[in-house]
């Protein structure tokens, strides 16, 4: 069944004054794999924090899976840009995930039997489990990325949100870390956010470009000049072959 | 030393207090190594000499007071100030560490400085002296141990959440501002806790020692917290030693982070040569 797990209505988000987004309008529906792109600054992860209830509308309304964020966020699953992280920080794998289970636990509780076998489950799901006692900083890029994604199935959530995922992925790794997600588009709709057009463009069904405001047509194709107004210059594309281009094919050119 | 720790109450006093301070620093002392709070702390430990001279000012107007009692009231406000002060305002953290470092202790001064008479040993609260520790100081220091592992016990899993990646607290809806001023409270309780035996200029050395040696042996936190204790404790017991037996006028406290500072100094040398050894035959498997 086809349903409405975010909808963003004439969404306006201001910092000090200066707007970081104008007029949003979106829909994301729980088939969705949505590559959601635009120049650094742009309000990606704004957009993000909005799904989150981290950031409020000055104007507007965002409801995620019909309740406000508040409410909706403990059933999103968030994988946040991680671009400073301390890689000695005294924890294992096992417990970065299980804190993905807190939004579900009290004070003074220890993390239940129903806790600890999610972990295990969404581990295997990310294929760590093998690394489970190993202290985070110890594995590679892509591997923290894999368990990060872990601690976000972990809440078993209805919407899967990733922040630039691919920063810390070495590129050999980011094709079978784009699998991943290939497979996790099969149980949840997923919002991937990317300055990679090309790459993310294999693999979404759609995609959004966003610089302050949203270029989206609800499909996977974004117009020239929808990429030159978000980029403010034009924009060369290297699709992968014809059956992923972003953009139209070009008649006269 | 035996035979002092035996025959003089002195003595008594000051090995378990030692044992009481060491508590609550290898427990504290590992979030603020590994949140990075050091400097943060070392403005609230400096900050708490306002309230010392705020206690001993009010002193002559209410009986119960005392410059402790002073400090264990005034220190936790001064944190909690500072860590609203930075959220509220653009204010960065570090100049708002500047700001009530200094500020706090030109309170503490400005203070004494109002109260008639004598003058009191200001020597001893900036850099401690654990052999004047009295009976019920010792009772105060068990009362902030056991709030500070009741708060601990309580929020454990949570205080590692946001120490380790306090954005995806807020994502999941922690109350993560909540949790860090907590966490600054009981920093302030650590410190209100040493000053007495170590001093508010040496408070830092251990809250950060101690943890820092026991991080090159050991990846989990709570092994850390463990760890960290028995460091401190073996730092207090070596120090009071030294300090005995040497006979240093100046008081304990330096003797024991000079003392702490020789652990961290071998155990570095120690897990160097070990990592060279293995550096060759690590190989990443699974288990």
């Amino acid at each position: 069944m086809v349903e409405e797990v975010v909808k963003l209505n004439n969404v306006w988000v201001q910092y000090d004054g200066t707007p970081v987004l104008e007029d949003i309008n979106l829909s994301i529906r729980n088939d969705d794999f949505l590559g959601l792109i635009g120049p650094n600054g742009g309000g990606k992860t704004t957009l993000l924090k909005l799904m989150l209830g981290l950031v409020a509308p000055s104007r507007g309304e965002v409801t995620i899976l019909g309740e406000n964020p508040e409410r909706g966020r403990k059933r999103i699953g968030y994988v946040p840009q991680h671009s400073l992280f301390d890689r000695d920080f005294p924890i294992n794998v096992l417990e970065v995930v299980l804190t993905g289970r807190l939004s579900r636990t009290r004070p003074f509780r220890r993390y239940s039997k129903a806790d600890r076998d999610a972990a295990v489950e969404a581990l295997r799901a990310v294929e760590m489990l093998a690394f489970k006692k190993r202290q985070i900083g110890m594995l590679s890029g892509g591997q923290q990325q894999r368990v990060f994604v872990a601690r976000a199935l972990v809440s078993e959530p209805s919407l899967l949100l990733l922040d630039e995922p691919m920063s810390s992925v070495d590129t050999p790794m980011q094709a079978e870390f784009y699998e991943l997600l290939e497979q996790l588009k099969q149980h949840m709709p997923i919002v991937l956010v990317s300055h990679d057009i090309s790459a993310v463009s294999v693999y979404v069904n759609k995609i959004a470009c966003l610089n302050r405001k949203l270029y989206y047509h609800e499909s996977k194709e974004l117009t020239p000049e929808d990429l030159e107004a978000a980029y403010h210059c034009p924009i060369q594309m290297i699709a992968h072959g014809i059956p992923h281009r972003v953009l139209k094919e070009h008649i006269n050119e | 030393m035996i035979d002092a720790l035996l025959h003089y109450q002195f003595m008594q006093n000051a090995f378990v207090a030692g044992i009481l301070a060491a508590i609550a620093c290898g427990i504290i002392g590992t979030y603020v190594v590994v949140k990075r709070m050091v400097s943060i702390s070392g403005g609230i430990s400096h900050a708490s000499f306002g309230g010392i001279g705020i206690g001993y000012y009010l002193a002559q107007y209410i009986s119960w007071m005392t410059p402790v009692y002073g400090a264990l009231i005034f220190t936790p406000l001064a944190a909690l100030g500072m860590g609203m002060f930075v959220k509220r305002t653009h204010i960065a953290e570090d100049t708002a560490i500047g700001i009530i470092w200094a500020v706090g202790m030109a309170l503490g001064l400005t203070f004494i400085g109002l109260t008639p008479g004598y003058t009191p040993d200001l020597f001893s609260y900036l850099f401690g002296n654990i052999l004047i520790v009295t009976p019920s100081d010792l009772i105060t220091m068990a009362i902030l141990d056991a709030i500070i592992i009741v708060f601990v016990l309580a929020l454990y899993k949570e205080l590692l959440a946001i120490s380790f990646d306090q954005e995806f607290g807020t994502a999941l809806g922690l109350p993560t501002q909540r949790l860090y001023l907590t966490l600054l409270c009981l920093i302030a309780l650590t410190v209100v806790l040493l000053m007495r035996f170590v001093g508010i200029i040496l408070i830092i050395a251990l809250l950060t020692i101690p943890t820092a040696t026991a991080r090159q042996h050991t990846h989990s936190l709570k092994k850390m917290m463990w760890l960290s204790i028995l460091f401190g404790m073996a730092s207090v017991i070596g120090g009071l030693r030294l300090s005995y037996d040497i006979n240093i006028r100046t008081g304990s406290g330096a003797m024991i982070i000079l003392f702490s500072a020789a652990i961290f100094a071998v155990s570095t040398v120690l897990t160097r040569f070990r990592h060279k050894k293995h550096s060759y035959t690590e190989t990443p498997a699974a288990e």
